[in-house]
């Protein structure tokens, strides 16, 4: 009887109401937390699964073996890989597409692959403008790891030890 | 001038009349537009504060270009007919729904002299004006022709109806206090200072007033007449463009509206909160920004209240509620406190 009084009470004082507009009164005053995209960026771990890359030894000479593990393991099968004897008498691609719309970023190819060719970067903010922008092939892919060597290379060293 | 004078010869009188009228309309319309305008703005920053973010920034400074580019974008999208719908009353719609949002404000008085309209009558006007625009709401929900807005129609209409009554009766223990239906006389009344003020002997039905005018205006928590989660936009869903613009037109307008109207009956209008400062539209200004943060705070805050609990909110509380403290303000006027209550 007396909590049922202390309970429309209550109800009729707007109590509760009231408790929750304090909470939200005291969100107004607290400090924001959104990240403003293009000037300010969330940090990323070394592990990050971004854009791919295929990567040189120092001296060059391309990692892909052309051993398709990486082809075989891809669950949404975006990779397509053909290969060929070069001239030297080693296996080299020919061929080597990953179709960015299928890719699902597992990184699945990076795990198997055994020389450390294919990787994922930490770029995330790249765009298509027409159908087949997005489709890579080996030339795009290679230039993607030349260019971003010094933080791949980066990226795995820090990795290292819990591989 | 002269020249316009003898050009209409006898009725140079009645022609300044109206041209002078109408420009003291669009003298009100203009800033409650851009009021409007940056209502929305207003409401997405304070929701975005209370949410922890920052909200827009980016059209110009404080994204106070935003509700510019906004109203751009509606003008320029294309205002999409369904088939089934009945055109005339499609279009009829809206324009129902901020005609009286709008006309409403003829007899708000912003200052002891500054009033469109000083109408005798004036609250009994406001509340035929704000009953017309649920008639907008129920239209446009059943030409579009489409089941979300049917129900969004029905619901509002069961709403707005509901509340009225409610609000009505908060109305009617101000009249009693004030013995006037004249805005200004009733805003003349509360002069003195803050303990003058109608909230103070009136604050049940202050609260049950404003509350009502919550769910009069249907804004959240009472905005099941929208409901985006389950009738997707309720009786506007089928409306795009500024057609649907000139509805979130008239539900900010209205939500002035009803700010304004809780300032002049409850919170003294443009009287002074002390004696010793002077008495000026700011404050009329400041009260009213004040209820309005107080709409975008209940909306950051509170669920979606369920239909039947709107429904026994209305009928089973508030409208005891009121009937009551009038009852209690009726009794005490015949008694020796009956000064509390002038």
């Amino acid at each position: 009887m007396l909590n049922s009084i202390k309970n429309t009470l209550g109800s009729l004082m707007l109590v509760e109401m009231l408790k929750g507009m304090a909470l939200t009164g005291r969100y107004f005053f607290a400090k924001k937390i959104t990240i403003q995209y293009p000037e300010e960026r969330t940090p990323q771990s070394n592990r990050f699964r971004g854009l791919h890359a295929l990567r040189r030894y120092p001296n060059g000479e391309e990692r892909c073996i052309a051993c398709k593990l990486c082809e075989a393991v891809c669950p949404a099968m975006a990779i397509t890989i053909e290969s060929d004897q070069r001239e030297d008498g080693t296996r080299r691609t020919t061929r080597y597409d990953i179709d960015l719309t299928k890719c699902i970023f597992c990184g699945f190819c990076e795990e198997s692959c055994p020389v450390d060719s294919i990787v994922e970067t930490r770029i995330f903010d790249y765009h298509g403008e027409q159908r087949g922008d997005l489709l890579y092939t080996k030339q795009m892919l290679l230039e993607v790891g030349d260019k971003y060597e010094a933080q791949i290379a980066e990226d795995r060293a820090q990795d290292k030890v819990y591989r | 001038m002269q020249f316009f004078a003898e050009l209409f010869g006898s009725y140079w009188a009645d022609v300044q009349l109206v041209v002078w009228t109408l420009i003291k309309i669009v003298a009100i319309v203009l800033p409650l537009m851009i009021g409007v305008a940056y209502l929305t703005l207003a409401e997405r920053k304070v929701i975005g504060f209370m949410q922890v973010r920052i909200g827009p920034n980016r059209v110009g400074y404080f994204g106070l270009l935003q509700p510019l580019a906004d109203g751009l974008k509606l003008l320029f999208k294309e205002i999409i007919l369904p088939t089934a719908s009945n055109k005339a009353l499609f279009f009829i719609g809206p324009v129902l729904a901020i005609a009286p949002a709008f006309a409403a404000w003829a007899v708000i008085p912003f200052d002891a002299t500054l009033v469109l309209a000083n109408v005798d009558a004036g609250l009994l006007y406001i509340l035929a004006m704000t009953s017309v625009a649920v008639y907008g709401v129920i239209i446009a929900g059943w030409a579009s022709n489409s089941k979300y807005a049917f129900l969004g129609a029905l619901r509002s209409a069961a709403q707005i109806v509901s509340y009225e009554i409610a609000m009505g009766f908060t109305l009617v223990g101000v009249l009693m206090c004030a013995n006037s239906l004249n805005l200004g006389n009733i805003v003349m009344g509360q002069e003195g200072g803050f303990w003058h003020w109608y909230f103070l002997p009136l604050f049940p039905l202050f609260v049950v007033y404003f509350i009502s005018a919550v769910a009069e205006t249907n804004r959240a928590p009472f905005d099941v007449a929208e409901g985006e989660s389950e009738i997707v936009a309720g009786f506007h869903v089928e409306y795009s463009g500024m057609a649907f613009a000139v509805f979130f037109l008239a539900e900010y307008a209205n939500m002035m509206l009803v700010s304004m109207l809780a300032a002049l009956m409850f919170l003294g209008g443009w009287l002074s909160p002390v004696p010793f400062l002077p008495d000026s539209i700011l404050w009329l200004l400041a009260k009213v920004a004040f209820l309005l943060f107080l709409f975008l705070w209940f909306r950051a805050t509170f669920p979606r209240y369920r239909y039947d609990q709107i429904m026994r909110l209305g009928w089973k509380v508030f409208i005891p509620i009121t009937l009551v403290w009038i009852v209690v303000v009726g009794a005490m006027m015949q008694t020796q406190w009956a000064y509390l209550f002038h």
